[in-house]
């Protein structure tokens, strides 16, 4: 991809957007009635649904029982159609494994198990289209579904990812920019600045970690805001039309 | 078969330690566990021990058809192994989380930082080109499995050979190592992965735990460096929340340990480079070193030595003083001596007044250690509960100040009388 300008010199990335700039994203909050929590997200052309059920009691593997928490169960799924490609294994291979446990990370640093001991609480995350930033599309939609079934979570759970190109941090990568330079994922609880993981591939200079990393803080604030919007708007549909 | 779990105390115990800045092992907080890499006798195997951790590399090649996308690209393909002879806990044939933990992470360090020129592995474009897999075995697992792997895979890399080729038109030709010397890999860098741990949710953070530092941390930080300063790879782990200061003070001390760590596969290489050109032997069996049984040779252990005579003096001072003692023998009195002096007699409490063979030298002696014995149960008089005898109390008060002998005297005198 040599001849592709992932920032050109006027300021402007492939799709249009200025160097710090989010896509846009759209969320709908109890999108499935059978789920006691679900969402869907579209953040440019990345298009994600998570449902999520519990806390209920753990069914399989009793012996995995926490006695003072909830266990947090996660998968993540990639439709076979979300990629230019098609996918041959959904789930069940390495990338899609770990990514399930990262997000089983995340949220257990966020969510609060402590209210609820020996139960288990499930996330199932798919990706119906996949065009960059596919963790921080799951790790995002995860929160209106988890936020969406009540559960208490200590702050939002935000996340984004960030690239480094020509000395400069472009916010919220596409799939094209991802290939590119560097990208850093970070999942952020905005309050408290407090970072629930972090992972960054390619190489990147020591001295540009904190630039990067200031970037990807700003940017997962930025998409707080849009979340808790989404979030306020939906109960106030909820209270008006009493459901 | 499961691991067995850490105790509570165990668990306690390191914790404390930790927050005392110690460790079990007596490192600092920032050390590394000493590393030795050894090379086997064919080029691409490498033994890495880091401390007791040993995990073995082997890199080989073959010739395959290339992706689709990347016609002129060769395959990288990494694998790690969790063996049973590593540690019980480690099941043949389960895929569990730290495998995939550790795959991942070897993959994200090696491949996607482009170490390796894979260009220069294509043969023929869209046809053939080298596949180079690296295979990591774990032997023991005594914690830290990550960076040991790491520089392992880095080192068989870096070792490993891989045969001639000719092309002629449409042909193509291996040639085996006797008919042309193989070729080094091109590297362009060497990614090393170091890990930190965290305790206390991110108060204390140490490097390159040991296993059962592991055991009790809450969360692991992964950060893949090379010499050069840059970053490969952040990888974190665990639900620990961060700080960006932590992270950034993280890569600072991994850059250090990144650059010692360079200095020390470089050496290792050039060591094994000049080993086999003189035809020395090399291989797994001569790195295994010569552990005699009958040698005695005990590895030092460093101890802390600071305060030890402070606190040696600290302790002296607040014992008690020991008793005084008159040096023996005294005659108090014409006829009688007296080895040893005590302050209380207990004499008449404890003895039985049948025994009538005392001389007096003995008495004394055995009275002495009696009353040594008893001077704590001065209280409690507890005389022999055999009904038949009858008992009695000489006045103990009377004759408490260097009574050795006299009241000995006087007891046995009396008690003659009384059973008569």
């Amino acid at each position: 991809m040599a001849g592709l300008e992932l920032l050109s010199d006027q300021g402007y990335r492939l799709d249009g957007r200025k160097a710090s700039e989010l896509r846009k994203v759209q969320a709908r909050m109890g999108v499935f009635a059978q789920a006691d929590g679900s969402a869907y997200i579209e953040q440019g052309n990345t298009k994600v649904l998570a449902v999520v059920y519990g806390p209920h009691e753990m069914r399989a593997s009793r012996g995995r029982t926490l006695y003072d928490r909830a266990v947090i169960n996660c998968q993540y799924s990639m439709a076979t159609f979300s990629t230019a490609e098609r996918k041959r294994r959904p789930h069940g291979d390495r990338k899609s494994t770990e990514m399930s446990l990262h997000l089983k990370q995340t949220f257990e640093a966020a969510v609060m198990t402590q209210l609820y001991p020996r139960s288990q609480i499930d996330i199932y995350v798919k990706i119906l289209q996949s065009d960059g930033g596919n963790y921080s599309a799951c790790v995002n939609a995860a929160t209106l579904a988890v936020i969406d079934a009540g559960i208490p979570m200590r702050d939002y759970v935000c996340a984004c990812t960030v690239g480094f190109v020509d000395e400069t941090p472009l916010a919220d990568l596409s799939h094209v920019e991802e290939g590119g330079g560097s990208s850093l994922a970070m999942a952020l609880l905005p309050r408290g600045g407090q970072i629930a993981l972090l992972q960054m591939d390619a190489r990147l200079h020591q001295d540009h970690l904190e630039t990067l990393m200031e970037a990807a803080m700003t940017a997962c604030k930025g998409v707080s805001k849009v979340l808790d919007e989404v979030v306020r708007q939906h109960l106030q549909v909820s209270v008006l039309t009493g459901e | 078969m499961k691991d067995t779990p850490l105790s509570n105390c165990e668990r306690d115990f390191l914790l404390k330690a930790i927050e005392e800045k110690k460790r079990l092992d007596g490192r600092q907080t920032y050390d590394y566990r000493s590393i030795k890499i050894s090379f086997g006798s064919n080029h691409g195997c490498c033994f890495v021990d880091l401390g007791k951790t040993r995990v073995m590399a082997q890199v080989s090649c073959e010739l395959v058809v290339p992706k689709e996308n990347r016609p002129n690209e060769g395959i990288m393909f990494f694998n790690i192994e969790l063996s049973p002879m590593a540690s019980p806990a480690f099941e043949v044939g389960r895929q569990s989380d730290l495998l995939v933990k550790l795959n991942r992470q070897l993959e994200r360090c090696l491949r996607n930082s482009k170490c390796i020129d894979t260009e220069s592995l294509c043969v023929v474009s869209g046809e053939k080109v080298w596949q180079i897999r690296v295979d990591v075995h774990t032997l023991n697992h005594d914690g830290n499995l990550m960076d040991a792997a790491s520089i392992a895979a880095i080192t068989a890399l870096c070792h490993f050979k891989r045969p001639d080729i000719g092309i002629q038109g449409d042909e193509v030709t291996v040639y085996g190592p006797e008919e042309r010397d193989p070729i080094p890999l091109s590297i362009y860098h060497m990614p090393i992965c170091v890990s930190f741990s965290f305790f206390q949710q991110g108060t204390y953070l140490l490097v390159d735990p040991c296993e059962r530092e592991e055991r009790v941390m809450d969360g692991l930080l992964m950060i893949a460096m090379n010499k050069h300063r840059e970053i490969c790879s952040v990888q974190s782990s665990g639900g620990i929340m961060l700080l960006k200061e932590q992270v950034l003070r993280c890569s600072k001390i991994a850059s250090v340990k990144v650059s010692e760590i360079t200095e020390l596969i470089i050496k290792a290489l050039e060591n094994d480079k000049k080993a086999r050109k003189e035809g020395g032997r090399c291989g797994f069996a001569e790195s295994m070193p010569r552990e005699r049984i009958t040698a005695l040779k005990v590895d030092e252990t460093p101890m802390e030595m600071e305060e030890v005579t402070e606190r040696a003096n600290d302790i002296v001072q607040r014992a008690e003083a020991p008793p005084e003692t008159v040096p023996s023998p005294v005659l108090p009195a014409p006829g009688m001596g007296q080895v040893g002096q005590v302050l209380k007699n207990n004499w008449g409490l404890e003895e039985d007044e049948e025994d009538e063979e005392e001389q007096e030298e003995e008495v004394t002696i055995e009275e002495d250690q009696h009353e040594r014995e008893d001077t704590g149960r001065a209280d409690v008089v507890v005389i022999s509960d055999s009904e038949e005898e009858e008992v009695i109390i000489l006045n103990p008060e009377t004759s408490t100040k260097n009574a050795g002998p006299t009241s000995c005297h006087q007891g046995a005198a009396k008690t003659k009388k009384k059973m008569k």
